[in-house]
């Protein structure tokens, strides 16, 4: 017999829960429930040391997404989920669904979904096989049910081999004290509704949780999405909670009707009695097992009461779903499947999910090793060319003008800038109003938590919430998406525990707290002798809110203005875990820099300040490629040019391409400067004058008086415009 | 005035469409359901963007086979005011209300970009709020946007002033260059003989507020309304 | 030789596209079942033993599609 997926001394703790043999529908539903995916066997203990409450805070982890109050009206849902495997084995269908699947979290809560965010993580060298079908496949679902693609990142590097990341960040907005929760009370209908159920994607939630052999050609039925399905279900479930017609909702994920009907009983301090034969099906023949672990897409269940479950049921059927009464709440805390008029399974939900078993893994840090010394000076013309053209820096423009972020005419800032600026209405509802502006950044950069997993995470935390301030946006809440290699080696499960009190350490700092998130291990392959986990990669999504849109973004916009460097910018540059170090000398090499997290928050209140004062004409942080190319970033797309002045006694090439934490460029007009400069100062940090604006392209760059670097801009923005061109 | 959106499942520019005609422009407007389509109350019916039936087969044809889509088809023939929007562009051309159709994109993808429409006819009821040749911008997002008609038919709307809107550079200048789905004539928004039905590609509900960075679409919305 | 490639998708697959056909054509009084979309791939070829070859390593994806030679 199979033991999907359960290891000896699992199958035996089930048996001693049980008092008995499992049959095999038994199995391979504790298989799939006590998969590390659904079970979060290996992370569950280590999660507990996130903050979670702040007085904002509705909705912490534990539901279908977190839940926050943006003010007396409005609240906001959102998470970050992956779909990792699925997009690596069928790129297309894979990305697809994962949009289809963190939408429909969002709309679990009672949420109306308006913007999503992309994480992606592709290989080098190039696998267009993966990059072109994770694009067309979050272009054609996301486009198709009408939620903005309001930004994202994406990062290259050669860890993703046969191992790419698809982190889908979806927000969703409610009206005050009208969320739903997957809870039902005893006697209730449970309503499963939107797409008919097939054969689609049998254990998924037990291949999630394994590694992938590149060589097994995978041919299992892999599920397929229909994003105009999901549009129907995003208006029906909407509809019936409006109507008051529901009392809870849970979607269809992992482990499909038994996971989320176990999930709902769990928390509604029930069981569950399920009729398989009631379940629409799409294809003909179908066993018990198959329907009840079967992971079609664009499902949801519903509680509904008795008296309400028909017109629960009209109002379905009016929106071209399927929909039928497939069981209900039952006093005995034991889900129940009948089939055929047979019972086929009985198992105690505690044992599906309280008591679902933790690892207590082994762990060790380990560290790679430093860079011994400085590699020789470099020209920084040069150099600059081959970071601007580099896949990490080079403009993502070919994967956004794929993705609709203009609907629902909410994006102030899309794609692009250092956060997603979006505004809140929904004409339908006009509950749904609020004059605060909801800022979205998401971060990640796996190279400095390769280097160091405990700093480089409070790093990636830092530098999300520092992109909030770039905007002027102070933070709500976090939601992260930890994906990381094989935890049951040692070394791996380290990187996670370092990982995760790195970002608590931050969040704690800030006091952000974390309100939901999603875990995604295995992110290993191994072909041969060969052995490739990938880096540590958390990826954090910040949301904040500002008042009112800002009188500046990330680009400069008038001839003349003044560049300042602000922030922390006194300590030694460190090119430790630098697109630079890696791009132009090929190494991925720490140490880190070093990051001052008092300064650094003395840094987000000096930006929410000079926002506010409209003091500022731009504002840009300094990240990947460092301080030369994020200036750049600032003058591409613009008709300006820039002159450029700089007194560095010792290494200039270090301290233009160092990512140090902690600072911001800012452009201000001159009749504004002395302003700007007492501002800064009296906040305690430090500020340089860098440089103008010009109005004639071209880039200028002295060093104590000096001419360095004389370029055309439009030559640079060439590069940098078509680093990546061909690849999506 | 009084404008029905028709809000067919899949169609997901239709809240954008109310809240530019009720919540910008004090409209009176509302939603015209699939399964209950009565049209005569309203003075302009408008088809707004999106997916209808996931655009599976053909964007727009499954649309246009509905009951909803027979209506439209009654009302437009009553020389009552039509605009299709993106999809709904693609709807009209799948019901024969306006001639050519709307091929997948060249290259092939999905674009959503902003780009510089030229006025091409100021004397419809679409357009009149605009300058003869008047320059706008405005944003696109659709992966079935390539006009194509024969030669003949293109002749015709040619030599009738059909076409109101074509793609163009900063300055109006109409090349390849400024072509973003190989449309044929960069035909960007056409209306049909009688002057009353009008697709166009581009989103003028996503271009009426500063906020957004775009407001070119508003005197669209301005001319049917006046 | 002209040789015609028919792509399918894989059998059990959801297809969306078909499902929303047979909607639109109940919707329209037909009477359909088992409704399918696919593709077809015409192409001249000096040896029509290699259009197997071919549909194997250029045209389709095993994961998601079937295919027939005509």
């Amino acid at each position: 017999m199979s033991s999907f997926g359960l290891n000896e001394e699992e199958l035996e703790a089930l048996i001693k829960k049980l008092g008995r043999e499992p049959n095999t529908l038994e199995l391979a539903i504790v298989g799939a429930l006590w998969s590390e995916h659904c079970s979060y066997k290996s992370s569950r203990m280590y999660l507990k040391k996130l903050p979670t409450k702040s007085p904002a805070v509705v909705q912490g982890p534990g539901e279908n997404a977190g839940v926050v109050k943006l003010d007396d009206d409005v609240w906001l849902a959102f998470k970050i989920e992956s779909h990792n495997h699925p997009s690596f084995i069928e790129p297309f269908n894979g990305s697809a669904t994962g949009v289809g699947g963190i939408i429909r979290d969002i709309l679990s809560m009672g949420a109306r979904p308006i913007a999503i965010l992309n994480s992606l993580r592709f290989p080098l060298p190039f696998d267009k096989r993966i990059t072109k079908g994770v694009i067309k496949g979050i272009s054609h679902y996301g486009n198709c049910i009408g939620v903005a693609n309001a930004g994202g990142e994406t990062f290259f590097e050669s860890c993703y081999l046969t191992n790419p990341l698809v982190n889908v960040f979806c927000l969703g907005i409610l009206p005050a004290n009208r969320m739903i929760t997957a809870r039902g009370e005893r006697g209730d209908l449970i309503i499963l509704f939107g797409s008919a159920t097939g054969k689609d994607g049998l254990h998924g939630a037990v291949m999630a949780s394994g590694e992938i052999d590149p060589s097994e050609k995978n041919l299992k039925t892999i599920q397929v999405g229909d994003p105009y399905f999901g549009r129907k279900l995003i208006e029906a479930s909407l509809e019936l909670i409006e109507l008051g017609l529901i009392k809870g909702l849970q979607d269809l994920g992992a482990a499909g009707l038994v996971g989320a009907c176990s999930e709902l009983a769990s928390k509604s301090q029930c069981g569950v009695r399920i009729e398989l034969d009631s379940v629409p099906l799409r294809e003909k023949e179908m066993n018990e097992l198959e329907i009840a672990l079967s992971e079609s897409q664009e499902r949801m269940i519903a509680t509904v009461s008795k008296e309400n479950s028909d017109k629960a049921l009209e109002v379905i059927k009016s929106h071209l779903l399927e929909g039928a009464v497939i069981g209900q709440l039952t006093e005995s805390e034991e889900l129940e499947l009948y089939f055929k008029g047979q019972k086929v399974a009985n198992l105690p939900i505690k044992i599906l999910t309280k008591e679902a078993p933790i690892c207590e893994r082994p762990f060790i840090f380990q560290k790679p090793p430093s860079i011994q010394e400085n590699p020789p000076p470099v020209d920084i013309l040069d150099s600059l060319k081959k970071l601007l053209s580099s896949p990490n820096v080079a403009n993502k423009r070919g994967i956004y003008t794929q993705f609709d972020y203009h609907i629902g005419t909410n994006t102030i800032f899309g794609p692009g800038a250092d956060s997603a600026l979006l505004r809140i209405k929904w004409p339908k509802n006009p509950r749904l109003k609020s004059s605060k502006l909801v800022a979205i950044s998401s971060e990640g950069n796996s190279r400095l938590v390769y280097i160091d997993p405990f700093w480089g995470s409070v790093l990636v935390v830092s530098e999300a919430l520092r992109n909030l301030a770039c905007v002027g946006a102070k933070p709500l809440a976090i939601t992260d998406c930890l994906n990381f290699g094989n935890p049951e080696r040692p070394e791996i499960m380290g990187q996670l525990v370092n990982s995760i009190d790195g970002i608590a350490h931050a969040c704690e700092f800030f006091s952000v707290p974390v309100v939901s998130g999603n875990v995604s291990l295995y992110n290993e392959t191994i072909e041969g002798n060969l052995l490739r986990n990938i880096y540590p990669t958390p990826i954090v999504v910040a949301v904040g809110w500002r008042e009112g849109v800002p009188s500046h973004d990330h680009r400069f916009k008038e001839p003349s203005d003044l560049i300042y460097l602000i922030g922390d910018i006194r300590k030694r540059h460190c090119i430790g875990g630098s697109e630079f170090l890696s791009s132009i000398h090929g190494k991925v090499l720490g140490p880190l820099p070093e990051i001052d997290l008092n300064k650094e928050k003395t840094l987000h209140e000096l930006l929410l300040e000079l926002s506010k004062r409209e003091l500022i004409n731009s504002c840009h942080d300094v990240s990947v490629g460092g301080l030369l190319v994020s200036i750049l970033e600032s003058v591409f797309n613009t008709s300006l040019g820039l002159e450029l002045e700089f007194y560095i006694e010792d290494r200039l090439d270090l301290f233009l391409f160092s990512e140090c934490p902690t600072m911001v460029i800012v452009s201000v007009s001159p009749s504004k400067s002395l302003e700007l400069q007492n501002i800064v100062e009296s906040s305690g940090l430090d500020w340089m004058l860098i440089g103008r604006v010009s109005d004639h392209r071209a880039l200028e760059i002295n060093n104590n008086c000096e001419k360095i670097v004389s370029c055309d801009i439009e030559e640079l923005e060439k590069l940098w415009e078509e680093g990546l061109l061909g690849i999506f | 005035m009084k404008f029905g959106i028709c809000s067919f499942p899949g169609s997901n520019c239709d809240y954008d469409t109310l809240y530019v005609l009720k919540d910008l422009l004090g409209q009176d407007a509302k939603f015209i359901d699939v399964k209950n389509p009565q049209l005569l109350d309203f003075d302009c019916i408008i088809i707004p963007g999106g997916f209808s039936f996931g655009d599976y087969l053909r964007a727009g044809l499954i649309a246009a086979k509905t009951a909803l889509g027979q209506e439209i088809y009654n009302f437009a023939q009553r020389g009552k005011l039509v605009v299709g929007i993106c999809n709904g562009f693609q709807i009209l051309t799948e019901l024969k209300l306006l001639p050519g159709a709307l091929l997948k994109n060249d290259p092939p993808k999905f674009i959503c970009d902003a780009v510089y429409l030229r006025v091409e006819n100021n004397s419809s009821s679409f357009t009149k709020r605009y300058s003869q040749k008047e320059v706008i911008k405005m944003p696109i997002a659709h992966s079935q946007g390539r006009y194509f008609a024969t030669q003949e038919t293109l002749k015709e709307i040619e030599d009738n002033s059909l076409v109101l809107l074509r793609y163009c550079g900063p300055e109006g200048e109409i090349s390849k260059e400024f072509n973003p789905n190989g449309s044929l004539g960069n035909i960007a928004g056409i209306m049909n003989k009688e002057g009353n039905v009008f697709g166009l590609m581009p989103h003028p509900e996503r271009a009426c507020e500063d906020i957004l960075s775009f407001r070119d679409g508003l005197m669209i919305w301005h001319s049917i309304i006046s | 030789m002209r040789v015609r490639i028919v792509i399918m998708p894989r059998e059990g697959l959801l297809d969306p596209e078909a499902r929303a056909i047979e909607e639109m054509l109940r919707q329209n009084g037909v009477e359909v079942d088992n409704l399918k979309v696919g593709k077809i791939v015409e192409l001249e070829l000096k040896n029509p033993d290699e259009a197997k070859l071919i549909a194997e390593r250029f045209l389709i994806n095993p994961v998601i599609e079937e295919f027939s030679i005509e």
